[in-house]
């Protein structure tokens, strides 16, 4: 029999948690409750006598000073409506893994396999709400329908009855067979109604393998017959999925733009590899970077001892569904890609950078979407104790805001990590899975959750979309793995290491298989969280927080041993190989036989047409109005411009002890910072500046010019913190909507043709920088299409950039520092007001995009400006960007607490004659320098030859004083009525 | 540079019982990761006391604070740091009574799943260490004169146990607890202390105001009844409290006072003063570039938080 405790607090504390729920649901649903509290229900599904029942409530559950406990009965709290909300069976419950643990160990007995541990929340609500309102707090509130149920009980209710939401599934577990000898209208049939996202061709090309007499010969003599089982094709599907596979971007493309058409071998190899090794090339004996593309993140030397490993992953369907889940498990699935790189990494710092639609969203939800304020909640939180949990600062990030991201919120995560340079005498950034080394899990165990994850996030957001395909990280779980894992690195324990993200055990010991030449995988004796999985389930599931390692079998005793003195679950699960096969059984009898070669190199390429045709925008006639203050007011609180500082305390941004530039800055630490520095190595003054770009309005003009300002703001970013302009890494993710010409989108051929003018700006700027990008990621299908409605996201590129910073005592701040510094602004001003965030307050695009005209000439200001950071002649930067100048120097001046009397008249400008252009343009390459007035001479020296304007002076009033290019005055405003406006929309 | 992870090993507990001592020494090297580099300075300093000191950093189960911690107590001067798993501890494999100082670090023991380091607490009151429990290892090691500091969820932890503020002597019955920020959120935001110059504290000897970070949800102190909250105030138990910027007055307005603990309580000592524990985390102010304004005032190299862990070591070598 189940048994129930709750857990309330004494009624005479406030309850925080209820307060800040009932002013989101007056706020999120204009529903005004009286009184909410929440009530934390266990459901103990194990037979338990009274004595035991009460140890636990005083030993685990209850906390004496501040608590209130029930056991086999309903907490005595008044209220008009009760809201249950539980898990679904089988979804992740953290507390209730906890809670497990804790009885087990104060009773001194495990559960047996159908005993468990299960969570709810209890909502006690007073007021006079109708039934309709409850449902709609329920359902649009506190409980997501794909993960979790709820119920909701008027006083009188009988709410005895404890329900168990235990995994019933008794079905048997068996490798089927299927006969690919069909029609090809059954083949898609087949890929659509199994997510298998696999096309006609590559279908066929499957069906066809199959039918070749050597390969069924290799299959018979290993004893299976010649039709594909289950379990093989799923492989396949995950194998060869655009997620992990980038069939779009290893596509031979045949590229038109006006007047010309040529093709594309590989955007990837022709413009991203490309690139990277023309860098490297150049940098000769210089060269810093030690492990590109080829591993789950990239990797360069940070000093003699140290290397610096970084990647950034997208986690966009998943968090469209369920945000808290679906962001968590993307922090804690990118913690894993530097962990899994080379030998493994210490994680040093995440970066998150999320794409909504406006919180205001005023217009109808489609079905299956939730809205947008929902899904950023949602997002933030999922990130938060997916970072905090892990102890990793969260030191950098955006958001920006779009309607169109209504279709899929875009979910950037990011993580950097610091490997050791040698592992036992061996390089630390190589790993190599060795024949006979033992195929080992460790971590959680392997459940439903995240099936066809993989394959799922190919395609477009649909209604037969599976939700199974979302998880819930478990951020303690996965540290309890890395706290002995590296503990095993170090004790030279494993050969190889990987995560098992997308497409689970399929996906890692099919990759590691290649390391080695083979593998053999007895995939019954992976540890399952319950019963009642099919084989081709516990292969591809996307359960979290388990890494596979390749042990030497004369270290597996050792391995074993030091994990489960460390509370983590490691499994044998078979062998690596060299026979060429990636090979499975199930129960002694075979369910997968596949040659590596095929598996890996037998899909059939892509051939796609792109064509390009500029578009073109109505370009506005505003009046050229001297009395910009109100406009520049305006923009301070535009949601792609205002504070985020709500967001940002609410991420610890310091566990570590080593963030030396913090993300909120200046007099009052709640100014903007344009990038974090860490200090990695306490101890050492040597550190990692880390910076992002992103431009999606430009996409709309141009997406050529879109990467170019992506690049650009990223390595301004970190160059104004105090980061060598000569030691740069960075990073690009692809968030694209759909770019394949079909029903379904007929302007496929466009879509394309901005994905490749996105590419030749990589290689343009980047080599042009000299900033190698080390890894990346693309995400291609993010549209949405349920019935008539269809949206897709603007294409969209994050830039992250990584630089070393010789010195961080030496980094510097955008805010202002005294009165009577002079200010000056880097890089020359043109016309380039085109997808501006101020065209955009009018709402119109414009043609004017901004373009990194001559990067050789940006870089070369780069490097000076280094220089003069070194030399310690700057007293803050700040790079200029959304809302231009004028933006930029309000930020600088509240966050400061300082004022400023500017110039336009003395900027370096082209072509601009009217001061809203000046002030407004978001020409890239600028940024805006303040220097002690003894310094001047020394800063005006270092960037002599370059376009630097000394334009104004910083106050000690509180008054942002502009004037125009005819000496009117344009600005008037009043720094903290800016600072208010920019801190109104997201609050603090 | 701190040792890293380098020095564990894992050793079946088969022979932990009899060891003698040198071979206990040599199993311990393979438990724990040790550092034992420091400044020539420091390291003179402690020629001169002649006495070894030694600290013990807990680490695992979601604790993600024992690296700086680590580092906190090597600037501070100690000869030996040694971070060992929690495990580790619970099975006896290392014992507390070798160090004399705990330094409990921040983190998010399993999760705070059930309430901040209630799990955790729970693992060291059932965690049996052959015929005793875990519990009653630390309690003795208190009793036996060693210093235990706790920090954030560190601080929460000991707390839950009932080790501070153990205003009866009794270190196993919860008096205090910590509970969730009156903002209903986790929050990293740097608050000015002031110090209660009368209390008992060795930690903050010496000491009048400090300006660290916290970065919790969970850390508004809630005393067991109002009187008992407004008793240790007036035993000095309520060593440091929460200030505004420019007044030594404790006060309740966020966010200065960043959670709404009672009676602007940022953290207790037990009345001994050697057991102390608080929310914001001195060992994430070490250094001049750790404050959030470096980079536009005047300050000294050294952090605020460093002095807490120096009062710690020259306590234990003038004891």
């Amino acid at each position: 029999m189940a048994h129930r405790v709750e857990v309330s607090l004494k009624p005479s504390l406030p309850d925080p948690p209820g307060r800040r729920l009932k002013a989101r649901i007056a706020s999120d649903l204009g529903i005004v409750a009286d009184d909410l509290r929440v009530v934390d229900e266990y459901v103990l599904d194990r037979p338990l006598t009274g004595p035991e029942l009460e140890l636990l409530v005083e030993e685990v559950f209850r906390d004496p000073v501040i608590q209130e406990a029930t056991t086999d009965e309903p907490t005595h709290l008044p209220f008009d409506w009760l809201i249950e909300v539980g898990f679904r069976p089988g979804v992740t419950d953290n507390v209730a893994r906890t809670a497990r643990e804790a009885v087990e160990r104060t009773l001194g007995t495990k559960f047996g396999p159908d005993e468990g541990v299960y969570t709810r929340k209890l909502y006690f609500i007073q007021g006079r709400l109708s039934p309709k309102q409850v449902d709609s707090i329920a359902g649009g509130l506190l409980a997501n329908d794909l993960i979790q149920t709820w119920r909701v009980y008027a006083p009188g209710d009988d709410r005895r009855v404890v329900s168990v939401p235990r995994v019933t599934s008794k079905s048997e577990a068996v490798v089927q067979r299927l006969n690919l000898d069909i029609s090809d209208e059954e083949l898609v049939l087949i890929s659509k109604e199994g997510v298998l996202a696999l096309s006609l061709e590559e279908m066929q090309t499957i069906r066809d393998f199959f039918k070749n007499p050597q390969f069924l010969d290799q299959r018979a003599t290993r004893g299976l017959g010649a039709e594909i089982t289950d379990c093989e094709l799923e492989v396949l599907a995950q194998t060869w999925s655009e997620h992990c596979k980038h069939k779009i971007f290893n596509a031979l493309i045949e590229y038109g733009s006006p007047g010309r058409t040529r093709t594309i071998d590989s955007l990837f190899k022709t413009y991203i590899q490309g690139a990277t090794e023309k860098i490297r090339k150049e940098l000769g004996d210089r060269d810093y970077c030690l492990s590109v593309f080829k591993d789950n993140a990239g990797v360069i030397r940070f000093d003699n001892e140290w290397n610096l490993v970084f990647k950034v992953e997208t986690h966009n369907s998943p968090s469209a569904l369920d945000p808290y889940g679906g962001a968590l498990t993307g922090i804690v699935g990118v913690n894993r890609d530097p962990f899994g790189t080379g030998l493994g990494a210490r994680l040093i710092f995440n970066t998150d950078v999320f794409c909504f639609a406006p919180p205001d969203f005023k217009g109808t939800i489609p079905p299956r979407l939730l809205h947008p304020r929902r899904v950023f909640e949602g997002v933030r939180e999922g990130v938060e104790h997916g970072g905090n949990k892990s102890g990793i600062p969260t030191v950098n990030g955006a958001i920006v805001f779009d309607d169109r991201y209504l279709g899929k919120p875009l979910v950037y995560c990011g993580t950097g990590g610091l490997m050791p340079a040698e592992v036992n005498g061996k390089p630390g950034h190589l790993k190599q899975a060795l024949p006979g080394d033992r195929i080992v899990m460790t971590g959680g165990r392997i459940g439903k959750d995240g099936i066809h994850g993989a394959t799922f996030s190919s395609e477009e957001l649909h209604e037969g979309s599976p939700v199974t395909a979302v998880q819930i990280g478990d951020p303690i779980t996965q540290k309890r793995m890395t706290d002995f894992l590296l503990l095993a690195r170090d004790r030279g324990l494993y050969n190889s290491i990987t995560d098992n993200g997308a497409g689970g055990l399929s996906s890692s010991v099919g990759e590691m298989a290649n390391e080695s030449g083979g593998a053999r995988l007895e995939l019954d004796r992976a540890p399952l969280k319950y019963p009642g999985l099919q084989p081709w389930e516990i292969l591809l599931s996307e359960a979290q927080e388990r890494m596979t390692v390749a042990v030497p079998r004369e270290k597996l005793k050792e391995f074993l041993s030091l994990a489960e003195a460390l509370d983590v679950e490691a499994t044998d699960l078979g062998e690596f190989t060299d026979d060429g096969f990636f090979t499975v059984s199930w129960k002694g009898a075979l369910a997968v036989v596949l040659p590596l070669d095929f598996l890996h190199g037998g899909l059939p390429r892509m051939r796609l047409k792109a064509r390009w045709e500029p578009p073109v925008h109505a370009e506005p006639s505003l009046d050229a109005n001297t009395g910009l203050t109100p406009v520049l007011m305006d923009l301070m609180g535009r949601w792609n411009i205002c504070s985020k500082e709500r967001v940002i305390r609410q991420y610890d941004h310091e566990v570590q002890a080593g963030t030396v530039i913090k993300p909120l800055v200046g007099a009052r630490m709640d100014g903007p910072g344009d990038a974090a520095v860490v200090r990695p190595v306490l101890g050492r003054f040597q550190g990692v500046a880390v910076g992002c770009g992103i431009a999606p309005r430009y996409s709309d003009i141009d997406t050529y010019w879109m990467m170019a300002a992506c690049i650009d703001e990223a390595v301004r970013n970190i160059v104004a913190v105090g980061a060598d302009p000569d030691r740069m890494a960075g990073l690009d993710n692809f968030c694209w909507c759909d770019p394949v010409q079909s029903e379904k989108t007929p302007d496929g051929e466009y879509k394309l043709a901005q994905l490749v003018r996105a590419n030749e700006a990589l290689y343009d700027i980047s080599t042009a920088y000299r900033i190698p990008c080390i890894s990346g990621k693309d995400s291609m299908k993010n549209d949405y299409h349920i019935g008539d409605t269809k949206i897709s996201i603007p294409p969209t590129v994050l830039f992250s950039a990584v630089g070393i910073v010789p010195n961080v005592r030496l980094a510097v701040t955008p805010d202002f520092k005294r009165p009577g510094d002079a200010i000056y602004v880097l890089g020359e001003t043109r016309d380039e007001t085109g997808g501006s965030e101020y065209f955009a307050s009018k709402g119109f695009v414009g043609n004017k995009v901004p373009k990194v005209i001559d990067p050789e000439a940006s870089i070369r200001m780069y490097r000076a400006l280094h220089e003069a950071i070194k030399a310690g002649l700057i007293a803050s930067c700040h790079d200029l960007s959304d809302g231009g100048l004028g933006v930029a120097l309000a930020e600088s001046a509240f966050s400061g607490a300082l004022g400023a009397t500017v110039s336009l008249a003395h900027l370096v400008l082209t072509n601009v004659d009217r001061d809203d252009t000046a002030l407004f343009s978001e020409t890239p390459s600028r940024f805006l320098v303040t220097v002690r007035p003894d310094k001047q001479r020394a800063f005006e020296q270092a960037l002599a030859g370059f376009p630097c304007a000394c334009v104004g002076v910083v106050t000690s009033d509180s008054k942002l004083h502009i004037t125009g290019l005819t000496g009117h005055v344009i600005v008037d405003a009043d720094i903290w009525a800016l600072k208010q406006r920019w801190q109104a929309p997201l609050g603090v | 540079m701190p040792a890293g992870w380098g020095g564990y090993h894992t050793r079946r507990a088969t022979h932990s019982a009899d060891l003698h001592d040198r071979g206990r020494r040599a199993m311990l090297a393979r438990l724990v990761s040790r550092s034992v580099t420091f400044s020539k300075a420091l390291r003179q300093g402690s020629r001169e006391a002649g006495m070894k000191i030694k600290a013990l950093v807990p680490m695992g189960h979601g604790i993600n604070c024992e690296l700086e911690t680590r580092y906190a107590l090597e600037l501070a001067g100690f000869d030996v740091v040694d971070t060992v798993h929690l495990n580790f501890l619970a099975r006896g494999e290392v014992d507390p009574a070798d160090y004399h100082i705990i330094v409990f670090p921040g983190g998010f023991l399993d999760g705070d799943d059930m309430g901040a380091a209630q799990a955790c607490a729970n693992r060291i009151r059932h965690s049996r260490v052959k015929a005793e429990r875990l519990i009653d290892r630390l309690t003795r090691f208190v009793e036996k004169g060693g210093l235990v500091l706790g920090i954030c969820n560190g601080f929460q932890l000991v707390t839950k146990l009932g080790m501070l503020p153990a205003s009866s002597g009794d270190y196993t019955r919860r008096e205090v607890t910590l509970t969730g920020n009156d903002s209903g959120r986790f929050e990293d935001r740097w608050v000015h202390l002031v110090v209660d110059q009368a209390s008992p504290c060795i930690f903050t000897r010496d000491m009048v105001r400090l300006y660290l970070p916290v970065r919790h949800g969970e850390g508004k102190i809630v005393g067991k009844d109002a009187p008992f909250t407004e008793t240790l105030v007036e035993r000095h138990l309520a060593v440091v409290r929460y200030a505004s910027p420019d007044s030594d007055a404790p006060t309740m307005d966020y966010p200065a006072n960043p959670n709404g603990a009672e009676l602007a309580i940022a953290g207790l000592c037990d009345p001994t003063g050697r057991v102390f524990g608080l929310m914001p985390h001195p060992e994430g102010y070490l250094h001049r570039t750790n404050h959030p304004r470096w980079t536009r005032e005047e300050l000294p190299e050294e952090g605020d938080g460093l002095t807490i862990f120096k009062n710690a070591a020259s306590f234990l070598r003038t004891a």
